[in-house]
């Protein structure tokens, strides 16, 4: 049976989340049979407090369009505090990405607990129709091109710019 | 050059529907570094675990990704599979394309192009997996419990009994805690006492328990199964060990009215005295801030009838070392005192209700000891004041509990019971007396709690009234309770003759200071907090450390009873092995590279990160770096996530891993 609709571009979304609980959640919507857009790519921490914010930069350097960063409720963590560490980086982090330009509706934060495989499947669904309908993240993708082309001296004037010092 | 084996499974049909299994494996044979990759019906079943055993073996494959269901369910089979075919266990991988994949989404292309992304990524990840050691700690099988209450009592008694030696430490001269304060216990009506002196007889007779009482602990160090715990043994000014406990020493004191805490100072003692007379250890203590000697350097009574010499006066407090191996915490609980609004406390007085003014009212505690055959009246009910039977008496329920805008929104589950109870004990001892309960509702769960509820009503004429009091105000020798029967929607008025309220069962004060010395986390109320409230309700978040009683959460004595076997049945598999086996998954410290900013130690919920020094052949300090020592460690990666040098790394989630991930997709 295929009832999806087919769309012109399909982004890509990167979900960062910790092993006890979201992990679980999205556990819980498998085993409760249910759907969502197959765009999201897991990656499993032992704990929010795990998730560098560099993951998230590399992830969009990679080519994602969306990241979704998930852990336990607050008060919930395993590990007792760590998502409150992981919710106090994560402020200050998004300020930084909106100071170098990044669209915040890009990146989104949630907790989704190992009973809520239908919060799972809420937050999965919503933030891929919202990075589907803002289209294609290319600022990231243009400034690793702008590296490469920087870093290898490929045209003659550059030859010659080179070859001068 | 690594050898990676993929194995794909179609669960069934589970995977298969909607995946294509072979298209993936083709797709992922492609993939640089793996050697080997194929499908199978069922890789959980015995066939699929030898089909993987197999491979490793001929095709000398140095790494395994199995694509299946979730490592959550089947991680564990396949890396002991692993191991089986002599690979280290960490080397395995497990793709989720079944919970995450083929159970989600209906579209077979999306799912297939979806699972060989799953898997894909996680052959990257698998290139960069180290072998893991497992992590063995040794286990010293004797255990500390602080608390000599119920609780503390029956966990000391259970793990004993399993024949490791046990630590108890109380606070108070006597172990029994609130327990032996008790008149008599719900729903059968047993005397406390007869049913709690002989396990306290048990204790101070059992060859496998220290006891420390009149102690504190002082200082905990070191992590699971292998604890330094400093204990301080106040001095008693009575050597325990000559003492006989004939007690010449208490009635020849002439210093007699100074108020008994474990009468809730209504019962008066002497300056040297045992809280009780079955307390245990049946040793007197010399209370110095009221002891004449202390004071004017004269009296000395004691010390001149004592016929052992036991009586000590320059006795100092000493400070003991155990090493121990698990801890359990059964410190209880202390009831609310509404005598004034408790400083520094979110916790708003009940000065409305007059205690600590009004002789007559009194808290739960105190008519415990007035109903008690060994209290202070004999277990007479008498009003303090002025010592007549009371004819009416008015209970007032949820004092300080379920109270949000008084700061406790908790329900300290044991008060309408025991109101029962008080209900009918004071119907047994004044016949022609009326006993009137204020209350918001009755919580009764528990075997045969709520009959015992209903016949304080129906047999004991106990008269419930739904609604809460406003005020009480002295009136002659009366106290006039103003209240609400919110039942018919009209105000109240009693004129009683003593008042009795339920306050709220809070931990024991100096909770929190403890918690810290333990390194163990408590909530706003400095109760406790278990690993999970369900699953794990008798563990610390910190390995070694338990917990049982009122120190976690209001309880009533079958509960608190039930925990603390729990507690020690778990201090019992602790110590049923030598050795303790983990997981390796750990953070470990890149020495070179640390600069000892010690962040990471600031954000370790567990302190597993020491402070360690680094020195040169002549012992000169080179630099100080952080250590984190795999005992303690969770593995959760916070520090490994602050450190701002990249210097801590967590085993099984390292940077390399995770990037490996992002550049796979």
């Amino acid at each position: 049976m295929d009832n999806t609709i087919k769309h012109d571009f399909e982004p890509k979304i990167i979900a960062f989340v910790c092993t006890w609980c979201t992990y679980a959640g999205a556990d819980l919507a498998g085993t409760s049979r249910m759907q969502y857009p197959a765009n999201v790519r897991v990656l499993k921490f032992p704990c929010t407090g795990r998730i560098d914010p560099v993951f998230i930069l590399k992830a969009f350097q990679q080519g994602a369009d969306g990241v979704l960063v998930s852990g336990c409720h607050p008060g919930d963590c395993h590990y007792i505090a760590g998502n409150f560490h992981a919710r106090r980086r994560f402020a200050a982090f998004r300020k930084l990405l909106e100071f170098i330009g990044v669209d915040l509706n890009r990146l989104q934060f949630s907790w989704v607990s190992a009973a809520e495989g239908g919060k799972w499947v809420e937050v999965v669904t919503d933030l891929t129709e919202k990075v589907r309908t803002m289209g294609p993240m290319v600022e990231f993708k243009e400034l690793a091109l702008e590296e490469q082309w920087s870093g290898a001296i490929d045209t003659p004037e550059l030859r010659e710019a080179y070859d001068a010092i | 050059m690594s050898r990676i084996g993929v194995f794909i499974c179609h669960c069934g049909e589970n995977i298969s529907r909607t995946v294509d299994v072979e298209r993936v494996a083709a797709e992922i044979g492609k993939l640089s570094g793996v050697a080997f990759a194929t499908d199978y019906k069922y890789m959980c079943s015995d066939p699929g675990q030898n089909l993987l055993k197999k491979a490793i073996q001929e095709q000398k494959l140095t790494h395994v990704v199995v694509a299946a269901c979730s490592p959550r369910m089947h991680e564990k089979t396949f890396r002991k599979a692993v191991e089986a075919a002599g690979l280290n266990p960490f080397l395995c991988e497990m793709a989720n394309i079944r919970e995450h994949c083929s159970w989600v989404h209906e579209n077979r292309e999306e799912a297939t192009v979806k699972a060989i992304d799953i898997v894909g990524m996680m052959v990257e990840r698998v290139k960069k997996n180290r072998i893991l050691p497992t992590i063995t700690v040794p286990v010293t099988k004797r255990s500390l419990v602080i608390g000599g209450g119920i609780a503390g009592i029956q966990a000391a008694l259970d793990i004993a009994d399993c024949g490791h030696e046990v630590i108890l430490v109380e606070r108070e001269p006597s172990i029994g805690g609130h327990m032996a304060q008790l008149s008599e216990t719900f729903p059968t009506l047993d005397c406390s006492q007869c049913i709690m002196t002989p396990k306290m007889v048990d204790v101070a007779n059992h060859p496998k328990i220290k006891l420390y009482t009149y102690s504190e602990v002082e200082l905990v160090e070191g992590y699971i199964g292998n604890f330094q715990v400093t204990i301080k043994k106040k001095a008693r000014s009575v050597d325990e060990d000559k003492c006989t406990g004939c007690g010449v020493c208490m009635t020849k004191c002439p210093q007699k009215k100074i108020p008994n805490k474990f009468d809730q100072n209504i019962g008066m003692r002497t300056a040297i005295y045992v809280p009780f007379p079955q307390a245990v250890p049946n040793t007197p203590v010399i209370d110095r801030d009221n002891f004449t000697w202390f004071k004017t350097g004269k009296c000395g009574v004691c010390k001149k009838v004592c016929g052992p010499g036991a009586v000590d006066f320059e006795q100092q407090d000493t400070l003991v070392v155990e090493a121990v191996g698990a801890i359990v915490v059964a410190t209880g609980f202390d009831l609310y005192s509404i005598d004034e609004k408790p400083k520094g406390s979110p916790i708003k007085g009940y000065g409305e209700f007059g205690h600590g003014k009004i002789p007559d009212v009194i808290d739960g505690m105190t008519f415990e000891r007035l109903a008690s055959a060994s209290g202070p009246t004999g277990g007479k009910i008498l009003r303090p004041s002025d010592g007549k039977e009371p004819k009416q008496i008015v209970f007032i329920q949820c004092v300080g509990s379920r109270a949000r805008e008084k700061g406790i929104s908790y329900c300290s589950k044991v008060c309408c019971m025991y109101t029962a109870k008080h209900t009918m004990l004071y119907h047994h001892k004044v016949h022609d007396g009326q006993a009137y309960v204020f209350f918001m509702d009755a919580r009764t769960p528990g075997k045969s709690y709520d009959e015992f509820w209903r016949r304080s009503i129906e047999e004991e004429e106990a008269v419930y009234i739904r609604g809460m009091v406003s005020r009480l105000y002295q009136k002659g020798d009366k106290i006039v309770v103003m209240g609400s029967d919110i039942a018919v929607g009209v105000q109240v008025e009693i004129e009683a003759d003593m008042v009795v309220l339920a306050t709220a069962v809070q931990p024991q004060k100096g909770a929190d200071l403890l918690a810290q010395k333990l390194g163990i986390s408590y909530d706003k109320y400095h109760f406790y907090s278990e690993a999970h409230a369900k699953l794990r309700p008798v563990e610390c978040a910190t390995a070694g450390i338990y917990l049982a009683g009122a120190c976690q959460g209001p309880k009533d004595i079958p509960e608190t009873v039930s925990q603390a076997s729990a507690a020690a049945a778990k201090v019992m598999t602790l110590f049923s092995k030598d050795k303790l086996e983990r997981e390796p998954i750990v953070a470990r410290v890149r020495e070179a590279g640390c600069v000892g900013c010690f962040a990471c130690k600031k954000v370790c919920a567990y302190g597993a990160i020491e402070e360690k020094e680094i020195r040169d052949r002549q012992g000169n300090l080179i630099k100080a770096v952080a250590y984190v020592n795999p005992g303690v460690c969770a593995g959760c990666g916070t520090c490994q996530a602050t450190c701002p040098s990249k210097c801590v790394e967590l085993d099984g989630y390292t940077d390399e891993q995770i990037i490996a991930m992002i550049e796979a997709l």
